[in-house]
């Protein structure tokens, strides 16, 4: 039997790298991408002795587009049929933090959002022969409701939540299934000097994940009570939620 | 504000100015700190890996397996992978550590710079033998390979060195091969201390891992009566090694009343524990983590001590009058009105460590569990350290948290000039300004 094949991009993320440990103790083939070459061996390294039983890298920026191309081509060169693609890549800044910037804010939206819609589509189109398996994306909590501290996070990670759902809709239909994963705040390094309440340890979260694609879920909120934070953080009118602080 | 990092014992209380968690061991930059301490999962009991006042930098994120070698069991690994991560990745193999102390929570960069040793210390020596070579950051912005043909000098400062050579960034070591999680356990009762001693003796020829459990809340002529407990794995293939592993039964949810582990509390757990085993022997089979990890099924145990924390007193006297100097020490402590739950001597053997301050030396040492109580008790402790000094033996720093300067230089006193030649000038810890402080001499 051919052995389980996933696609990792921004496999040297705090979260993408439990899930992949789970998927090579599985002994999948895996398929990483990321942009830092030492973190990209180590990790790769890692998921080979944790009984992956293929692991490939490719370092790339997902900044530069004109690649996602050739990320997808090599992936299926990997993989052959692609079962799992996780798009973990990201990166936060508080508003505050670029506010003053627009440049950066751009290239924050383009980092999040941009190019990951290049990769959805991509790997969509390059897996929709298959009749089978999941495009699995991380986007945030912070994506359901805008808000002054983390506005242009905050738009990103929506514009992916939405892109996803009409994915979903395109994809069904194939038997490929399109999981948007929410997390809240999570300890990773991406979060590193930004203390935060309900904060979640990355291997819970990476756990709920794998959950998540095995039963073909196309919805995620991780840790679970997300679900009903954001339930109410939805439900509050927009004439309060521009008079709050956070 | 992030809680400050503590030690097993949470004491003494410390607060760094500044916590800092690696995300990578090769990204590790020693030139942004002026005083920082490596930090991995806090199970050294007193202040070694403390920094009151600095950095502490924490290593748990920097656990990723550089190579493992499923034919000769050679594995490299990030500093900061646990044993416990370590051992379901090898175990499967057939491999386990060559070294292992009595929690499977500790991080391989920990093992280093402790040197920790465990039940087979007779037959192997202490984890430091095993280490095949190590990457050391220093403040020069270098990373080091150490092993003991090249940068000797550091590689054996850094075995044993608290931490305070540099950051330890990779491991490798070497395993050892098994057939089976099983253990093969005897348990042997014996009544008095020179009895104890005796059976260690004869069991040390036969057995692997050997360790004894004493009572020491008796007096007079059953002092130091307890439990020897010896083990072996099984040496027949028997298809337990893919097996699973247990998580944690219980979780201690919040700190324990002080009354909890008080003396009387301690001396009935005592004369229950002792008079359990009726036989004079009992054998039995178990689980490699029922026999080396009794206490990680209990996750934060430390904290049943309650406020005031605990403290874990380990010292190694010679073999040559050994029995004597227990029953001086064991007197002493119980003179300062110490109790402790969990006492345990072992003989150490005569296979030497590369580590400089590695701690143990050839002959008995003895560990005890206490909770904090107050002056007398860090009285009796003085004592304590001059009838070990007296006999030329000494403490382990990584159970320390308030040996006297000087008399921590006094029982070093052959080795520290060597061993501070290779300290790095951006590495400090509160047990070592604790150490240093003071230049009073001791007669």
């Amino acid at each position: 039997m051919k052995s389980l094949s996933v696609v990792v991009i921004g496999a040297t993320s705090g979260i993408a790298q439990p899930v992949a440990r789970a998927y090579a103790s599985r002994g999948a083939t895996l398929f990483l991408v990321a942009r830092n070459a030492e973190a990209l061996s180590t990790t790769a390294s890692d998921l080979l002795a944790r009984g992956a039983s293929r692991v490939e890298t490719m370092l790339a920026d997902v900044q530069d587009s004109v690649r996602h191309d050739e990320i997808v081509r090599a992936a299926k060169g990997t993989c052959g049929s692609i079962d799992v693609v996780l798009i973990a890549h990201g990166v936060l800044r508080n508003q505050q933090e670029i506010d003053h910037d627009v440049e950066e804010m751009l290239r924050l939206f383009e980092v999040n959002a941009t190019s990951v819609l290049s990769l959805a589509q991509r790997f969509g189109l390059a897996m929709e022969s298959q009749g089978t398996g999941t495009i699995a994306v991380i986007t945030s909590v912070a994506g359901g409701r805008g808000r002054r501290s983390l506005y242009t996070y905050g738009a990103s990670k929506a514009a992916v939540s939405h892109f996803l759902a009409g994915m979903r809709g395109r994809y069904k239909p194939l038997g490929i299934n399109v999981l948007d994963i929410r997390p809240g705040p999570v300890d990773t390094p991406m979060l590193a000097g930004r203390p935060q309440p309900l904060i979640a340890t990355a291997d819970t979260v990476a756990r709920d994940i794998v959950k998540a694609i095995d039963r073909g879920w196309w919805l995620l909120y991780t840790p679970w009570y997300w679900r009903f934070v954001m339930a109410v953080v939805r439900l509050i009118p927009e004439r309060i939620m521009m008079r709050l602080k956070f | 504000m992030e809680q400050s990092p503590t030690s097993w014992g949470r004491y003494p209380q410390s607060h760094a100015a500044r916590i800092v968690d690696a995300a990578w061991a090769h990204d590790v930059d020693l030139s942004r700190y002026q005083s920082v301490i490596a930090y991995g999962l806090g199970r050294s009991y007193g202040d070694v890996c403390l920094n009151d006042g600095g950095t502490v930098l924490r290593m748990h994120r920097c656990d990723r397996i550089l190579s493992f070698d499923r034919q000769t069991g050679v594995l490299r690994a990030e500093s900061g992978l646990s044993i416990a991560d370590l051992l379901r990745i090898v175990v499967p193999h057939g491999w386990f550590v060559a070294v292992t102390p009595g929690t499977k929570f500790v991080t391989l960069g920990g093992a280093v710079a402790n040197d920790i040793h465990g039940k087979n210390h007779h037959r192997v020596g202490t984890f430091g033998r095993h280490v095949r070579s190590l990457g050391l950051r220093r403040s020069d912005g270098h990373e080091h390979r150490c092993s003991l043909t090249e940068n000797q000098e550091l590689f054996q400062a850094t075995i044993g060195g608290m931490g305070l050579t540099g950051v330890i960034t990779w491991v490798e070591i070497a395993l050892i091969p098994i057939a089976s999680r099983q253990i093969e356990q005897e348990s042997l009762k014996a009544r008095s201390l020179g009895e104890l001693i005796r059976l260690t003796d004869e069991s040390d020829d036969e057995w692997d891992y050997t360790v004894s459990w004493i009572d020491v809340m008796q007096r007079g002529a059953s002092l130091g009566r307890g439990l020897v407990l010896r083990g072996r794995f099984h040496e027949q293939v028997d298809g337990t090694l893919s097996g699973p592993w247990k998580g944690p039964l219980l979780r201690v949810p919040v700190q324990g009343p002080s009354w909890l582990l008080s003396p009387l509390t301690i001396k009935a757990f005592n004369a229950v524990w002792y008079n359990r085993q009726l036989s004079r022997m009992s054998r039995t089979n178990m689980d490699l983590e029922t026999f080396f990890y009794p206490l990680d099924g209990v996750e934060r145990w430390n904290l049943l001590y309650g406020q005031r924390g605990m403290m874990q007193y380990q010292c190694v006297v010679p073999s040559e009058g050994g029995e004597d100097t227990m029953r001086r020490i064991l007197s002493t402590m119980q003179g300062g009105g110490i109790s402790s739950f969990l006492a345990v001597l072992k003989k150490f053997g005569t296979l030497t460590s590369p580590g400089i301050m590695s701690f143990p030396r050839p002959g008995l040492t003895l560990t005890l569990d206490m909770p904090i109580t107050g002056r007398r008790m860090f009285d009796a402790l003085d004592q304590c350290d001059r009838i070990v000094h007296g006999v030329g033996g000494r403490v382990y720093p990584a159970k320390d948290a308030r040996v006297p300067a000087a008399m921590f230089r006094a029982m070093y006193a052959d080795v520290i000039d060597r061993f501070e030649a290779s300290i790095d000038p951006a590495m400090s810890s509160s047990f070592w300004r604790r150490v240093t402080s003071s230049t009073k001499a001791i007669s």
